[in-house]
């Protein structure tokens, strides 16, 4: 890992979180620096998706500290709204609101979270789509586009807030093969404007790709960590092989 | 749908598929010839063993009165018209009241606790008790008072009878549609930064009020038979005015005129909520399957 000066942008620190009987993060911790994309790896059940929804207070944790820009946002006497306006999430199932055209979906949190009146919220967006190639589906209802096309509008949605850090939950798993392309060539241009990222997903290409580090999780902890070339490449411990070993099987 | 970017290419349809055809069409020719046979043989069954009953003459005369229907026509009809503007008043209030009875259901934190008490207290009262007896706690029971500010009118009192116990009714469909709108919808917009209270203003309830217009709309039309109850109090709806006129003719066609027009009222509604569900693609799988109900 790089030693910089400034503290990272995000920092989990013994985060715990069960469901039930089951627990699901066991002391988990993770640094994710400024700029930088971290890659999430591990398989089915081992807390990626949980993890993210932790960073995203869309749950609540039973142990540990979340620091985002030094601050912890854990603390329950924060106002979570707030936080979570700083954090860009994007889900598995893209998640668009199904009864407002596409332009509205971005636009929904810039009009009702920031007050930005509407022209200049509509401006911001069509900036947004545009970069995103689908300023053409402005006015289309999220069901009359294809998945990816869904994804990247899910992608502009949580972009207009200006995130600190965007959490990606593996954003391409729901799409058929050949739409997988499209998301990921958008997140490699986001990853070239300077975003933070952390990305839970099953495209080790990708995660050599764009990954500045790679989280092994398993059994609720980061079980490896490393560059790509070293957890994907050449991985230290048993479970990272045997993952690894089972995906390209 | 695709982009034919070149002319479609002349087709002619197989051997195999031309023997398809005539076996579909020598089908549907016999199930139409079926029908039609059922259709004359049940009808004529059950006329006449209406006709040939030994009271029919008797009923006929008491019942089925051209005279007395022409006679009576324009007070029932009349009536008619008090129980379409109650039912109109009455859906306004009872949607706005079932809304704010759903939503108070909602509410989280401590605060709200009388109000998610008071509302799930209501909901389980006048759900359980009979309209009739509410009718007549309330159209009896209110002017007993003798408070001031009261009103006395039968209609307003029937009215509020009905509000009360149809919203209970519609507030578990409002809460149903809440419940159906995926957990998913929810996170998406908290994780925008939207509130709790801005998430189900913009995200959940737009979602769920359109679910449950097809319901909505089935209790509209049990509303307007339901109308007809309010004459238990002395308004003179199509049921009261209807029981007048049978009083003054010593006959019961009225009654038979007044359900007709209670039929004639509901019909247009019940279609309607079917082209609704049908046009807006809410009969889900069923309208899904695009004719699915001829699969063989």
């Amino acid at each position: 890992m790089t030693a910089t000066n400034a503290a990272p942008l995000l920092r989990v620190r013994g985060l715990r979180k069960t469901f039930g009987d089951h627990v699901v993060l066991d002391d988990l911790s993770l640094d994710v620096e400024a700029h930088r994309v971290v890659v999430l790896i591990g398989a089915s059940g081992s807390g990626k998706s949980t993890l993210l929804r932790c960073v995203d207070l869309l749950e609540d944790v039973d142990d540990g500290v979340i620091e985002l820009e030094g601050q912890d946002i854990t603390d329950p006497r924060l106002d979570a709204n707030a936080v979570r306006a700083r954090i860009g999430m994007v889900f598995q199932s893209y998640n668009l609101f199904p009864h407002l055209r596409v332009l509205d979906n971005v636009t929904l949190a810039p009009r009702l979270v920031h007050r930005t009146p509407r022209p200049q919220a509509e401006a911001e967006a069509m900036a947004v789509l545009e970069r995103v190639g689908l300023a053409d589906k402005a006015r289309s209802f999220p069901d009359e586009l294809s998945g990816g096309q869904q994804q990247r509008v899910a992608i502009a949605r949580a972009l207009l807030g200006r995130p600190a850090v965007m959490l990606l939950d593996e954003v391409t798993s729901a799409l058929d093969p050949e739409l997988v392309g499209e998301v990921l060539d958008l997140l490699v241009e986001l990853k070239s404007t300077g975003l933070t990222m952390v990305v839970a997903t099953h495209e080790m290409g990708f995660a050599r790709e764009v990954a500045d580090e790679v989280c092994f999780l398993h059994a609720g902890r980061v079980h490896e960590r490393g560059t790509a070339a070293q957890v994907l490449g050449d991985p230290q411990e048993e479970r990272t092989r045997e993952f690894l070993r089972r995906l390209h099987a | 749908m695709t982009t034919g970017a070149a002319a479609p290419v002349a087709w002619e349809p197989s051997e195999h598929q031309r023997a398809r055809d005539a076996y579909r069409r020598s089908r549907a020719r016999r199930s139409t010839a079926v029908a039609v046979v059922s259709t004359i043989a049940l009808t004529a069954v059950a006329v006449l063993g209406l006709v040939s009953s030994p009271g029919w003459p008797r009923v006929k005369a008491s019942f089925f009165d051209p005279e007395v229907a022409r006679a009576s026509l324009p007070a029932v009809l009349e009536g008619l018209w008090l129980n379409i503007r109650v039912m109109a008043v009455c859906a306004v209030v009872i949607v706005v009241v079932a809304l704010g009875l759903a939503l108070a259901r909602t509410l989280r934190g401590p605060v709200f606790f009388p109000l998610r008490a008071l509302a799930t207290g209501y909901v389980d009262v006048f759900r359980g008790l009979p309209l009739i007896l509410v009718l007549l706690l309330v159209g009896f029971g209110l002017p007993g008072l003798r408070l001031q500010g009261v009103p006395t009118s039968a209609v307003v009192l029937g009215g509020l009878a009905l509000v009360l116990t149809y919203s209970a009714y519609v507030a578990e469909v409002f809460r149903a549609g809440i419940e159906s709108v995926h957990p998913s919808q929810v996170a998406a917009a908290r994780s925008l930064g939207l509130t709790r209270g801005q998430a189900m203003r913009h995200v959940v309830l737009p979602q769920a009020v359109r679910r449950v217009v097809p319901p909505l709309l089935n209790d509209l039309v049990a509303l307007s038979k339901d109308s007809g109850l309010i004459s238990i109090l002395g308004a003179i709806d199509a049921v009261r005015a209807a029981q007048i006129e049978t009083a003054r003719y010593a006959n019961f066609t009225p009654y038979v005129v007044a359900g007709v027009l209670f039929v004639l009222l509901t019909i247009p509604l019940t279609r309607f909520t079917d082209a609704l569900a049908r046009r807006s693609g809410w009969l889900g799988a069923q309208g899904a399957l695009a004719g699915g109900g001829a699969l063989r």
